[in-house]
């Protein structure tokens, strides 16, 4: 197996002193950005590129470092998601959910660690296929054209009412005012100016951060304030840290699936995390949420947004290196700093320098297995941050949400839309609309109408062009199945829920 | 030869000038009007880095990522608040110019800021797949013209951006209806790059230093590239477009614009702080690891350079119908 001997000469570069150094170094430091809202991993590794050169760092190792502080990163969004309720970054607003109600059933530590387990097993499931499949995968990226990425959406949305919870009509509302947030700032097409009123700082669109920790983090401090105000006692009990292994074994394809489907979605360049972690939750929710207890804190819930979106972090390195195109801001700055050292990313980089593809996969395995053991063992230590009293916490994460929010763009005005923001997510909390599917619309939104819209310029306007591929008309039947299967799959499983009523220990 | 004794030149002209002797007090700082990772950020990091490593300046140059507005954020706080900062420099592109040139900052206009000098400079180019029936910029624009729709473009920019604007001033020289081509636009180059190779657009306008990578690879044909005279390295084979007849350049100059209140004095060290840098090998380094050819312009020269394309480029928007 030629495979074998390539990545066991990986090995022999990975496990260089300096090379494991360097990957718990990008490990560790991806952990501590990940965790900070507002501050991601393509801060932390355009901080370090100057470094890189400076020391004079071989590319197979600077590229080790630069990806331990990509997929460390994954681990770290989910520490602030799950404790506070406030998303890292966007792959782990669906965390949200189920993570932050676990929290407040007092099993903040099995989330946390079923975080870093599935976290682990999306990295290392992906590395594997990244391993095998890189090249052939390139090609997956490029038969991605305008339609398959817009039926891609549809599909994305199709799922929409899994995130739902009681009541539809309010989720459809929040998604739409996510769709129409999304609408502010230059057209993309021909950059005519919609919805800024003038103002060059709306020029970008509203920043997902701003929005995301305005409608979390301040809204949530608000929601905290008054129900201590009222004299209600949050839960704070620390409870158990790991997870049983009954939860492990029930949460164990849901982490298959989850890697699959991240690492798939990982290597189209533009999807990214934030899809892959939406996708793979709501199909768990589709295919194993037998007593309806996804959104009430299942740990499935936390299993598989983390696993996918850790694999889509590895998925996102195929399209770099072997198209030399840049699949996320963060693979944007990676792809610079290579040039930078005179590797050119693309078809031929695998050939041409063996040791970097290999080094950073070898690294990559290596890197995985020391943030799983990092971040376990400080399960424990972060817990008990919500044994903080409220009377310091609460000013705490407001203080950390105007700093986060202020780094994005150095901009005060930000610091304005962000409490405007925070005041509407109050609003929707108490009236009960969710706020997941704000910021899916904000995101899916974009891609969904650039899409559609290059799709139908390149045709002149002939809408045939949406299902004119093999590949476009597989997604659009996925879509019509996710909408429409469910309604008829209920009438099956009314009959099996109640044979399946025995296992039914809800968490 | 001529480049260098002119940069030799130009470094002794602004050396007797700059007798004032101004030397940055404090931190000298560059904002790159983006988020990290674009070609803004690397001007500001590798120039400043330069600034520091030639012992220009006495402190650590501070790089500030202001994004926002395609760089017009960043315009309107320099304008706004930062008119006389003799510390101050910007990174800029023709990305600037042709946005300040299509009214796309606001009231601002190029006349609002001293354009400082450029150092280096990247070269449009016509890319089509490798399989492409077309095997010349004469193909092309032949079935252009017997079919506007036969070859869609995708670009890396807006309608009416840098890529989109290639493609216009190509199609005007060769007497087409420019507007009669499809243009999709992508979010940047690398998008637009995969599309071409997918098959889903038949041509890309991009830069020389984005395709180095799928050019190697054989993945990619360059048609013409939109330079000056003929590029080095794996493009040295490419003609001009000019060499074949159509008038039409494109060159993505990297340099920097600086408060309009800036004191003479302090304009005429930056001049000079520029031409010592360019004249540099570390710089000439830099420049080669980022794929950019030599270009360099500094001082008054450079600020009425750019000040007159963007009065070309605001006639060309408005031949177009690109704006009113």
């Amino acid at each position: 197996m030629e495979v074998f001997s390539l990545l066991a000469q990986g090995f022999a570069i990975a496990l260089q002193p300096i090379n494991i150094l360097l990957a718990f170094v990008g490990v560790f430091l991806g952990t501590l950005v990940g965790m900070l809202p507002g501050i991601g991993p393509i801060n932390g590794i355009a901080i370090l590129i100057p470094v890189t050169f400076a020391l004079g760092l071989p590319p197979e190792s600077s590229l080790i470092l630069f990806a331990g502080i990509y997929y460390g990163s994954q681990y770290g969004n989910s520490i602030s998601t799950i404790l506070l309720n406030v998303p890292g970054t966007a792959s782990a607003v669906v965390t949200a959910i189920d993570g932050y109600a676990m929290t407040k059933k007092g099993r903040a530590g099995p989330a946390l660690a079923m975080s870093a387990i599935a976290s682990f097993f999306g990295g290392t499931v992906s590395v594997i296929a990244l391993m095998l499949f890189a090249p052939l995968l390139s090609q997956w990226a490029i038969r991605f054209g305008p339609a398959e990425y817009f039926a891609l959406m549809v599909f994305a949305f199709s799922t929409l009412s899994s995130l739902a919870g009681a009541n539809l009509a309010k989720a459809l509302i929040s998604t739409a005012f996510g769709l129409m947030l999304a609408t502010v700032g230059l057209d993309p097409n021909s950059a005519v100016a919609r919805y800024t009123f003038g103002e060059l700082k709306l020029f970008d669109g509203m920043d997902f951060v701003v929005v995301t920790i305005g409608f979390f983090a301040i809204s949530e401090v608000i929601q905290i304030l008054e129900e201590s105000s009222k004299g209600q006692q949050v839960k704070s009990a620390l409870g158990r840290v790991m997870i049983s292994s009954r939860e492990f074994i029930k949460s164990l394809w849901t982490m298959v699936r989850g890697s699959v489907i991240g690492f798939f979605i990982g290597v189209l360049p533009g999807a990214g995390g934030t899809i892959a972690s939406f996708v793979s939750y709501t199909t768990e929710k589709r295919l194993v949420d037998r007593q309806n207890s996804f959104g009430r804190g299942d740990i499935r819930g936390v299993a598989a947004p983390e696993s996918a979106n850790n694999a889509s972090a590895n998925g996102a390195m195929i399209p770099l290196l072997t198209l030399g195109v840049p699949g996320s801001g963060t693979t944007a700055v990676m792809l610079g700093a290579l040039l930078g050292m005179n590797i050119t990313p693309g078809p031929l980089l695998i050939a041409n320098n063996p040791q970097i593809f290999w080094g950073l996969v070898a690294s990559m395995y290596i890197g995985n297995l020391m943030l799983l053991l990092l971040n376990l063992p400080l399960v424990g230590l972060f817990v008990r941050i919500l044994s903080v009293p409220r009377w310091f916490l609460l000013p705490a994460v407001a203080a950390i949400s105007f700093i986060a929010v202020y780094a994005v763009n150095n901009s005060p005005f930000d610091l304005l839309l962000m409490t405007g923001f925070g005041l509407v997510g109050y609003a929707m909390r108490k009236t009960g609309f969710p706020l997941a599917p704000v910021i899916l619309g904000l995101v899916l939104g974009p891609l969904m109408e650039k899409n559609l819209r290059r799709a139908l310029s390149l045709s002149g306007g002939d809408w045939t062009v949406l299902f004119s591929s093999p590949l476009a008309i597989g997604i659009w039947i996925l879509a019509l199945a996710s909408l429409f299967l469910p309604t008829l799959v209920a009438r099956y499983t009314v009959i099996r829920r109640v044979d399946s009523e025995e296992d039914g220990e809800i968490d | 030869m001529r480049r260098f004794l002119f940069a030799v030149s130009m470094t002794f002209i602004f050396s007797s000038l700059a007798l004032a002797q101004f030397q940055p007090s404090g931190t000298v700082e560059c904002i790159a009007p983006a988020n990290p990772g674009g070609g803004w950020d690397f001007t500001c990091r590798s120039v400043g880095k330069l600034l520091n490593d030639l012992g220009l300046v006495d402190r650590p140059v501070k790089v500030t990522n202001m994004p926002g507005g395609g760089g017009g954020v960043a315009f309107a706080n320099v304008v706004a608040q930062r008119n006389d900062d003799n510390n101050l420099i910007v990174a800029a592109s023709p990305a600037t110019t042709l946005r300040l040139a299509q009214g796309q900052y606001g009231d601002f206009s190029g006349e609002d800021v001293r354009w400082l000098g450029a150092l280096g400079a990247d070269f449009g180019v016509i890319a089509v797949a490798a399989d492409s029936p077309y095997m010349t910029l004469d193909d092309l624009i032949e079935a252009w013209r017997n079919d506007p729709t036969s070859a869609a473009v995708g670009g890396g920019s807006a309608v009416g951006g840098q890529d989109h604007m290639k493609v216009l001033v190509l199609a005007k020289a060769a007497g087409l209806d420019p507007t009669s081509i499809r243009y999709v636009p992508f979010d940047g180059g690398g998008e637009a790059l995969t599309s071409l190779l997918g098959g889903f657009v038949q041509v890309f306008p991009g830069d020389a230093s984005e395709i180095s990578g799928q050019l190697e690879a054989g993945n990619i044909r360059i048609l013409a590239v939109l330079a000056p005279e003929r590029l080095g390295g794996a493009l040295a084979e490419v003609p001009t477009a000019k060499e074949l007849g159509y008038d039409v350049e494109w060159l993505v100059f990297r340099g920097f614009y600086v408060p309009a209140g800036m004191s003479d004095e302090a304009f005429a060290w930056w001049s000079e702080t520029m031409a010592t840098l360019e004249a540099s090998e570390e710089w000439a380094e830099a420049r080669a690891q980022n794929n950019l050819g030599k270009f360099f312009r500094a001082g008054d020269e450079f600020d009425s350079f750019i000040k007159a394309q963007i009065q070309d480029l605001r006639q060309l928007s408005t031949d177009l119908g690109l704006i009113q």
